[in-house]
């Protein structure tokens, strides 16, 4: 006996209750300077917003109806969308504007983490080898070496370094005091290393590791090396 | 086609002088018109291995300064009419080489010669970046030994950077010359071996000189050992070098004098 299932037999309507943390953008004050603190906040972490519940509070500003749209048209070209409006004269509601919303909650301030100022790390490539008396300094980034270090040559790199030849020249990693930095190389035959203002010559090194691939980083103030294979 | 060739160190007493008057000697024989110009302004020996130390009138400087003529200061060799010296002098120092000046020579230089083999002086500063600056190859000389292989490099490391090519960011040809190249001690490991030089410095190798009493000999005598007896083993991987210079491909061997009296004597017959 088939046993068919009533087509009308639909499954309840839930509707789930999900709670988000908005951050609240409440311009006070002049509306082109409020933008312009804006940008410069965003300029400063641009990922500040990502992944946001976006509220524009205005109860404070209080603009009529063409000054919200204004408004509304400069966050997003800056690329801000807004989830809903909060404080606004009823009356202003409009099919172009984001729902007007009720009831919000003061909460305390979100944590907003500020990235600290300073220029995105750029990694420097470089093609070839460095030979002896050549000097490459790059406090940005990372340093990638496709060729060796010689014998009377440095590289100084604020992030780590990688050389894919022989390191027989000096390597100094980290050096905008950046301990989690690491040196590593497929030949180990270098004069002097250093992470973080730890220095150490080929005199205290191990010769064990000699000619062999290695990596050498930072562990609690002690320079520690090890090979790679 | 001429070219201008630099023979260079970066360190002294490697046998920069040598090489230049053998490999001109070598070249000036298959025909073609070599110069041979001595950048060691203040130190000069080029004259002296090329045995015309006696005949020096004008120099370099003079040339650089417009005291000469250039063809006033040029000194053709006794035994091949297709060598000549452009000496130094010896009364000045570096400084007096003005960069237009030796632009002007080698300019004029390039015109009249196939080859114009500049001898550089060692170290690092005026003299040696002038004799490297307006060069198409270059010619690094290296004894097998730590020191000489690392300021080479250095060397190496102007050559991409501080010449004319360089600079027009065009590719520099460099060669490599190992010279004081002694079998027995390397056959001991007390010398660096070929392949170790040859992976730090990375550039292709032109030849390999034997040690030998005939360099020696062949400078006392102010003669390109080339010219002196070209049969012994430097001379033999001088001539070598220098056609591999013209583009010919000639296998690579270490030449030796440890030979057998019978290979002695089948050599004697066969020159």
């Amino acid at each position: 006996m088939a046993v068919t299932k009533p087509l009308t037999d639909t499954a309840p309507l839930a509707f789930r209750g999900r709670a988000f943390k908005a951050l609240a953008l409440a311009p006070r004050g002049p509306l082109p300077e409020w933008l312009a603190g804006l940008d410069a906040a965003l300029a400063r972490s641009p990922t500040l917003l990502d992944g946001r519940a976006l509220i524009l509070d205005v109860a404070e500003c209080k603009p009529d109806g063409e000054a919200l749209a204004a408004l509304m048209a400069d966050l997003a070209g800056r690329g801000i969308r807004v989830l809903g409006i909060e404080g606004a004269e009823p009356g202003l509601a409009a099919e172009s504007l984001p729902p007007f919303l009720l009831a919000g909650r003061p909460v305390p301030n979100l944590d907003v983490v500020p990235v600290p100022e300073k220029p995105s790390p750029k990694s420097l490539t470089i093609e070839g080898s460095i030979r002896s008396g050549r000097s490459v300094v790059h406090h940005e980034g990372d340093v990638t070496v496709m060729g060796s270090v010689s014998s009377g040559a440095e590289v100084l790199a604020g992030g780590s370094i990688h050389v894919y030849g022989a390191l027989r020249g000096r390597a100094i990693a980290g050096a905008a005091r950046n301990p989690r930095a690491r040196i590593y190389c497929r030949k180990f035959e270098p004069e002097l290393l250093g992470i973080d203002r730890l220095v150490r010559t080929a005199e205290d090194l191990n010769p064990t590791l000699r000619g062999k691939p290695a990596q050498i980083w930072l562990d609690g103030g002690a320079l520690r090396i090890a090979g790679l294979d | 086609m001429s070219k201008v060739l630099v023979v260079t160190s970066g360190k002294g007493g490697v046998g920069k002088t040598t090489t230049t008057a053998a490999l001109g000697a070598a070249l000036a024989q298959g025909g073609q018109s070599v110069v041979v110009v001595d950048f060691d302004v203040g130190l000069r020996n080029l004259d002296l291995v090329m045995g015309a130390e006696r005949r020096v009138v004008y120099d370099l400087i003079n040339v650089v300064n417009g005291d000469a003529k250039l063809p006033q200061a040029l000194i053709r060799d006794k035994r091949l009419d297709t060598l000549h010296l452009l000496p130094a002098s010896q009364t000045r120092d570096k400084d007096a080489l003005t960069d237009a000046g030796v632009a002007r020579v080698m300019e004029e230089l390039r015109e009249k010669f196939d080859w114009v083999i500049c001898d550089s002086p060692a170290g690092i500063e005026r003299g040696a970046t002038l004799a490297m600056r307006h060069a198409d190859v270059a010619v690094v000389v290296t004894n097998p030994e730590v020191s000489s292989v690392r300021d080479s490099d250095r060397i190496i490391g102007l050559l991409d950077a501080k010449t004319l090519r360089a600079e027009k960011g065009e590719s520099m040809e460099k060669h490599l010359i190992l010279t004081r190249y002694d079998p027995n001690r390397a056959d001991r490991g007390d010398m660096l071996k070929t392949e170790d030089v040859l992976e730090i410095l990375s550039i292709p190798l032109l030849a390999i000189i034997p040690e030998s009493q005939e360099v020696l000999r062949a400078s006392n005598v102010g003669c390109p050992v080339t010219l002196n007896n070209p049969l012994c083993a430097p001379a033999r991987a001088y001539s070598d070098a220098a056609r591999r210079l013209k583009g010919e491909t000639i296998a690579m061997s270490v030449p030796s004098e440890r030979r057998s009296f019978l290979d002695k004597l089948f050599l004697r017959r066969a020159a």
